[in-house]
């Protein structure tokens, strides 16, 4: 008889144990974004970890930009002579960063960079009890340190993205007009031609979603931190994986969107 | 279930320090008093306000503005200097206690500082001062708001005898001066009477005894002998 009821038991138990690590993660975020919108606002956090995560990560965003449009270039032009078509360049190498890299590279770049920092920061702080005293000061972890995090990202990747695609473009221009002799008049007539406002919005939309995913993925992993440094180094690696992957998938799915609704 | 029908009442400016082997429960019953956890049944009143009952975390922090806190380690923040990290509760928990003035949050932590004997180290960070002093800053932080009730969790463990020793004179000089309602948290037996009006011993997850530290060392309970001299030998299995 016992087992009869036990068997039972122990399926609803696992049942609702997913249900609930699964929404955990959900109320997470839904309690960020209520602290976003409703004061105390503290602005200097924000200014803060946008030192951190968007001024710390413009060197290194700047370098990708450069050598993926120079490298973007090349491939363009090697492929696009096949058929006559070098002219096209240029707006091969503004699509591709404008519409598909540029959003992505960054994300992927913030993510282990300044990702994988705030969820060691914020795993430290909760192993050795920083969080538990904010808390035992009713100062709530939740507005004091993830909001922040958060909105910082939300501010910063959109802007890094920016600069990742214009210094890009740049990049791809000295390689394509210095080193392999396109016409410069055609190289920016041709982006001009090709570049939308839907194909700027598209990048831009992407780089917003990815940078919500960058600073959701961190923030809660740090903050559900295990114990020890094996808790902190899983909590930052799952971090760095799980955010890279969910940029990768949901980029395929925002792509199909965007597309099919708003591309002419 | 960790712990099950405990029931302690503490006396208004008294320091009971709650004792027992390691894994017993007694950090949870902190956290539990702190209102980090929540416990399936029963309440904790601190100064008649019933903390379990408080469902958002604004009305938990009200009760928390009562509570001061010395964490294990003294859980400073790394970023902050010391005269930061004492301010903190000061600026930064919103709507709590009395809004001060930029200059009345630097005449309390000035004067906190001086108190303490931490004036020389207002400059540092954590990383750059040693643990009995880190545990110094962290009772100035706990102090700063003048709680009614302040918790100390293992206030000695890992520390040297000599550093232990100046933790719980510390404990005490700051009793004697700012009159909080006290429970540490502690297994350093028997250095942890000498700031303990009352002894509770945890164990199995209820008290099984609760008297002054006299009351405690003549206890019969062999639970309690064992611990006291810690002895392998007994009711109490090492975990």
């Amino acid at each position: 008889m016992n087992n009869v009821i036990a068997l039972p038991e122990r399926v609803g138990r696992t049942v609702l144990d997913t249900i609930e690590d699964w929404g955990r993660p959900w109320i997470f975020l839904l309690k960020v974004m209520v602290a976003m919108v409703t004061p105390p606002f503290r602005l200097r956090l924000v200014l803060q970890q946008i030192l951190q995560i968007g001024v710390n990560s413009s060197l290194v965003i700047l370098l990708i930009g450069i050598f993926t449009g120079a490298v973007l270039a090349v491939q363009g032009e090697y492929t696009l002579a096949k058929f006559g078509a070098t002219a096209y360049t240029g707006s091969a190498v503004a699509l591709s960063l404008i519409r598909e890299l540029g959003p992505v590279l960054t994300a992927l770049m913030v993510i282990g960079r300044a990702g994988s920092a705030i969820t060691a920061e914020l795993g430290i702080m909760r192993i050795t009890e920083q969080i538990d005293a904010l808390r035992s000061m009713a100062v709530d972890p939740v507005r004091y340190l993830m909001v922040p995090r958060m909105l910082a990202g939300l501010i910063a990747v959109p802007i890094l993205t920016g600069m990742c695609i214009l210094i890009g473009i740049l990049g791809g221009y000295i390689v394509g007009v210095g080193l392999l002799n396109l016409s410069a008049g055609t190289f920016w007539s041709q982006i001009q031609s090709a570049i939308t406002p839907t194909d700027i919005y598209s990048g831009f939309i992407k780089s917003f979603v990815f940078a919500l995913i960058f600073g959701w993925v961190a923030c809660y992993k740090g903050y559900t931190c295990g114990f020890g440094a094996v808790g902190v180094n899983k909590a930052t690696t799952q971090s760095v994986v799980t955010a890279s992957v969910a940029v990768l998938v949901i980029d395929y799915f925002l792509t199909s969107v965007l597309t099919r609704w708003f591309m002419p | 279930m960790v712990l099950n029908r405990v029931n302690l009442e503490i006396e208004l400016g008294k320091t009971v320090a709650i004792v027992g082997p390691s894994g017993v429960g007694k950090s949870v019953l902190l956290k539990l008093i702190m209102g980090i956890l929540i416990p399936d049944e029963g309440e904790i009143l601190i100064g008649g306000k019933n903390i379990t009952e408080a469902r958002s975390e604004a009305a938990k922090n009200e009760i928390r503005g009562l509570l001061g806190v010395l964490f294990q380690s003294a859980a400073l923040f790394d970023s902050l200097t010391v005269y930061e990290n004492v301010a903190f509760p000061l600026t930064e928990r919103a709507g709590i206690g009395r809004r001060r003035s930029a200059k009345e949050v630097h005449q309390e932590v000035t004067k906190m500082l001086e108190s303490l004997s931490l004036t020389e180290y207002a400059t540092n960070y954590p990383e750059e001062i040693s643990i009995g002093i880190r545990k110094r800053v962290g009772m100035a932080r706990s102090l700063i708001t003048e709680p009614k009730v302040l918790l100390f969790d293992e206030p000695n463990t890992g520390l040297d005898p000599l550093v232990g020793q100046e933790v719980y004179d510390l404990i005490r000089l700051c009793r004697e001066r700012f009159g909080y309602t006290g429970v540490v948290i502690s297994h350093e037996l028997p250095e942890v009477f000498q700031v303990s009006d009352r002894v509770a011993m945890l164990l199995n997850g209820s008290f099984i005894a609760d008297g002054t530290p006299e009351e405690l060392l003549k206890s019969s309970n062999s639970a309690v002998q064992q611990f006291l001299n810690g002895r392998i030998d007994g009711p109490i299995k090492i975990q």
